[in-house]
């Protein structure tokens, strides 16, 4: 009894919270813009589950452009351009022609698997050329907070434009006028067209700012976290991101709270190592999966959906 | 006196003409509205008002003729076009959405600029309900307020821009006595400030009761107009028979029909003075009995709450309420759909709580469901095996699990003919049925095996004139056959017609039954809208 204790309170160390915290503020991050981004289309009524293939596609394209250019920031654009690119399918398909969201949102995730990976192989011929580590910024003053600064306030600064985007995306749903036509797009897009706003246009530029922030949060995945792009390298986050947009119910607050939590679940093995505690890698990989299954179960029945999401819209069809 | 701008009609449609594959939907329509005028718009289903509705308001555009505005010649090829010319539609189904707050849903399309003005949207929403003569709280959520209110929020939204026609679709169908009063007060206010109204209707009492004109549509053209004078000079049935004629023209073989609408008509309209439906003799022998009831709703609907019934057999029992008040959720708790938390059902003095749909069935227990496209039929499906859906698998028509097609085939012909389904073939596709002969294909396929008691779930919901006297007939036969009917309906006149004893549901209560008698429709207004004491309400 008093050894499992000691083991408990061994956990707790200092540095094993701040790497932990560290480590979830940092794998939350792709999480967090990509779920984002699916908040947005999911409220505009086009479920996107093609987020998977658009991270991988904004990974590899960022990866490519932060390689090409020695710049980060070079990556993070060519990342979301990339996202876009394999958004506009889905625009042109799904939106545009009104073929099942599903069905094109596999073909993207199945297309964006495959390219990436042929073009990696075709590129580097199975090496896996690596980026500098970029610098971190810290905050002055709150980086010095015991525990919490190390951890929160010394982060690249791409991590605090996702905070800023946060704030930005609520703003748009709250305040703006295309935020309301976006939710109005997903509750009820007939009342949006009968106001005179184009249903497909408002859903096409969500869909469009969903592959862009998939993109972006891909790019991060490559040129940040890991520093070389690695066939299938987001290993079902994209999935994750929309069990985190629907468990949010789309609020951009709430997206960044479970990302967080999720991201602590996936950086949990990082930290366990500096304590010393050995556990099986496969359990440790298991956890974010078992974290979603387990959020499901108890957070499903109030996960919000749109009434209209996933139904593609043709005027006067009944 | 020169021809100024203000004589000129507030809009007038020229010659209108649209086809749609296979159907002639308006065919050289003449229509015009006046400033400060109601101008009512009667037809049948399928007589292209929606058409010539949508084409007004730019969801369509005509194929030819054209539309003036004051006088001069406008194009509308957008919603937003339409709203521009301040030509406002409500349409018949709500384009409210429920999860935004009325001021959202009266901002939304407003503008092309980057943020929302709420500040100015509130002072607009001021203006035009003082216009309207009503108040609405601009930040409810909008699916909470009352249909009633939800609707002046519609008319709020139509005239957002502008307010020089006002285009209201069958606004009175989801209303109460005392919401339809305050409709046509509201409509008052706005004739007084100059806006044109277009009003739609199928009930003949109502479009004499508001409009300065009425012009009726038949197979898409304009088969006549009633001018003010006329109204006002001519009395009530004098109108009404000259309304039935234009509606269903005066071809031998209509004349029939007509003559027996109008009958219809005429009961309805002198309801009190003479027919009133019999109520159950108390002896007979109750087929359907509830006893505190409660079960649960789904979402945002509310489910039944402490719920008795009884209906004896050759009974119409009606149950009235304004739509969503736990309608379905009764429908279902009797049909075996969805299970009671508590309570006991009993079907022919025994219980039932424990029986599934199909054992329900067996012992004589027929649902003829609202929701007619979506649990009603398989429309992708064939009429002949949508007829005999319910019972797939049986002999004679199954044999050894192989269907016999010779025998489906031969009693969906007798069905088709018996219930007079309009079907290309027994094998055309369900879901390209119109509503009204999907409704006759339930009704077949529930009625055609014996039943002993009937749940109607808004039976005419949406149906034209003459097949919803069809469908009144058929609850008529039933019940004198000796079966008993739960007749669920949001549409009061039809309550009157069929039922003898009215229950009224309110929040998924029964808040009071009422027998059928002369002064039955305003005791049920009152009980909709919570008014427990009024004379008559047995709670």
């Amino acid at each position: 009894m008093t050894g499992v204790l000691a083991a408990a309170s061994g956990l707790f160390t200092q540095s094993f919270v701040t790497a932990l915290i560290a480590g979830g503020v940092l794998a939350s991050v792709p999480l967090m813009f990509t779920a984002l981004g699916e908040a947005i289309s999911e409220r505009s009524g086009v479920l996107n589950i093609g987020l998977e293939g658009m991270m991988l596609v904004g990974a590899y394209t960022g990866f490519l452009g932060a390689y090409e250019a020695h710049s980060m920031w070079v990556g993070f654009l060519t990342g979301a351009v990339g996202g876009v690119a394999a958004a506009v399918l889905m625009v042109v398909l799904s939106v545009r022609m009104g073929l099942d969201q599903i069905v094109i949102g596999i073909a993207i995730t199945l297309a964006g698997e495959g390219i990436t990976s042929v073009l990696q192989q075709a590129q580097f011929g199975g090496a896996y050329p690596r980026l500098p580590a970029y610098p971190q910024v810290a905050i002055p003053g709150l980086e010095s907070i015991p525990v919490l600064g190390k951890s929160l306030f010394d982060q690249p600064l791409v991590v605090y434009f996702g905070v800023v985007l946060v704030g930005a995306v609520a703003f748009m749903f709250g305040r703006t006028r295309f935020g309301l036509e976006l939710r109005a797009a997903g509750e009820k897009p007939e009342a949006l067209d009968a106001a005179g706003v184009s249903v497909l246009n408002t859903r096409s530029y969500a869909t469009l700012a969903t592959g862009a922030l998939a993109g972006l949060g891909g790019a991060y995945l490559s040129v940040i976290a890991t520093g070389t792009f690695t066939p299938f390298m987001t290993q079902g986050q994209g999935y994750m991101a929309i069990v985190i947009a629907m468990l949010a119910r789309g609020r951009p607050a709430w997206v960044a709270v479970a990302s967080f939590v999720f991201g602590i679940s996936l950086s949990i093995s990082t930290a366990l190592q500096l304590t010393g505690i050995n556990i099986s890698t496969d359990v440790i990989n298991m956890l974010p999966f078992a974290a979603i299954m387990l959020a499901l179960v108890v957070f499903a029945r109030s996960a919000y959906l749109p009434p209209a999401l996933a139904v593609p819209y043709v005027r006067g069809a009944r | 006196m020169t021809v100024t701008e203000s004589d000129a009609p507030a809009v007038e449609l020229v010659g209108i003409s649209k086809s749609f594959p296979g159907v002639l939907a308006n065919d050289d329509v003449h229509f015009s509205v006046r400033r400060g005028e109601v101008h009512c718009l009667l037809g049948e289903n399928g007589a292209g008002k929606s058409t010539l509705i949508s084409i007004l308001s730019g969801m369509q555009r005509p194929d030819s003729g054209s539309i003036l505005v004051d006088g001069a010649p406008v194009r509308i090829r957008s919603p937003r076009d339409a709203l521009s010319i301040g030509i406002g539609t409500v349409y018949q189904h709500s384009t409210l959405i429920p999860a935004l707050t009325v001021l959202e849903n009266l901002m939304l399309g407003e503008s092309r600029r980057l943020l929302l003005d709420k500040g100015r949207a509130r002072r607009r929403m001021g203006e035009i309900a003082s216009m309207l003569g009503v108040e609405v709280d601009p930040d409810s959520r909008t699916g909470d307020l009352a249909l009633g209110r939800q609707q002046q929020v519609e008319i709020a939204s139509a005239l957002w821009k502008g307010s020089r026609v006002l285009v209201l679709d069958e606004p009175t169908s989801m209303l109460t006595p005392q919401g339809v009063e305050e409709l046509e007060k509201v409509l008052v206010h706005l004739k007084e400030q100059g806006t044109a109204i277009i009003f739609i209707t199928h009930k003949l009492h109502e479009a004499l009761a508001v409009s300065d004109r009425i012009t009726v549509l038949r197979r898409g053209r304009t088969v006549g107009t009633i001018s003010e004078e006329e109204i006002r000079s001519s009395d009530d049935s004098q109108i009404r028979a000259r309304i039935v004629t234009l509606m269903f023209g005066d071809e031998a073989a209509d004349l029939s029909d007509a003559a027996e609408l109008q009958t219809s008509i005429e009961e309805v309209e002198a309801l009190g003075a003479r027919h009133v439906p019999p109520a159950a003799a108390d002896d007979a022998e109750p087929v359907l009995e509830l006893r505190s009831v409660t079960a649960p709703g789904d979402g945002l609907e509310p489910g039944v709450v402490d719920v008795s019934l009884t209906v004896r057999a050759g009974q119409v029992l009606g149950v009235a309420g304004i739509d969503g008040n736990g309608q379905r959720a009764l429908a279902e708790v009797i049909a075996g759909q969805r299970r009671a938390r508590s309570g006991t059902i009993e079907l022919f003095g025994a219980s039932v709580n424990r029986l599934g749909v199909s054992a329900r069935q067996k012992l004589g227990l027929r649902y003829v469901t609202d929701d007619r496209l979506g649990e009603g039929i398989v429309r992708n499906l064939s009429v002949s095996l949508n007829l005999l859906l319910k019972r797939i698998g049986e002999p004679p028509f199954w044999r050894g699990g192989r269907i016999d097609g010779r025998r489906v085939g031969s009693t969906a012909t007798a069905l088709v003919g018996e219930y007079d389904i309009r079907t290309p073939t027994i094998a055309t596709r369900a879901g390209t049925l119109s509503g009204g002969n999907i409704q006759k294909l339930l009704l077949a396929r529930e009625l055609s095996l014996d039943p002993k008691l009937v749940v109607f779930n808004k039976p005419t919901y949406g149906l034209d004139l003459r097949t919803t006297e069809n469908v009144r007939e058929i609850v008529r036969r039933l019940a004198s056959a000796g079966a008993g009917a739960v007749l669920i309906s949001t549409d009061l006149d039809e309550l009157l017609e069929l039922a003898g004893e009215i229950a009224v549901l309110s929040m998924g209560r029964i808040v009071g039954t009422v027998e059928n008698g002369p002064d039955a429709a305003e005791r049920i207004g009152a009980l909709m809208i919570g008014d427990t004491g009024a004379p008559g309400a047995v709670a």
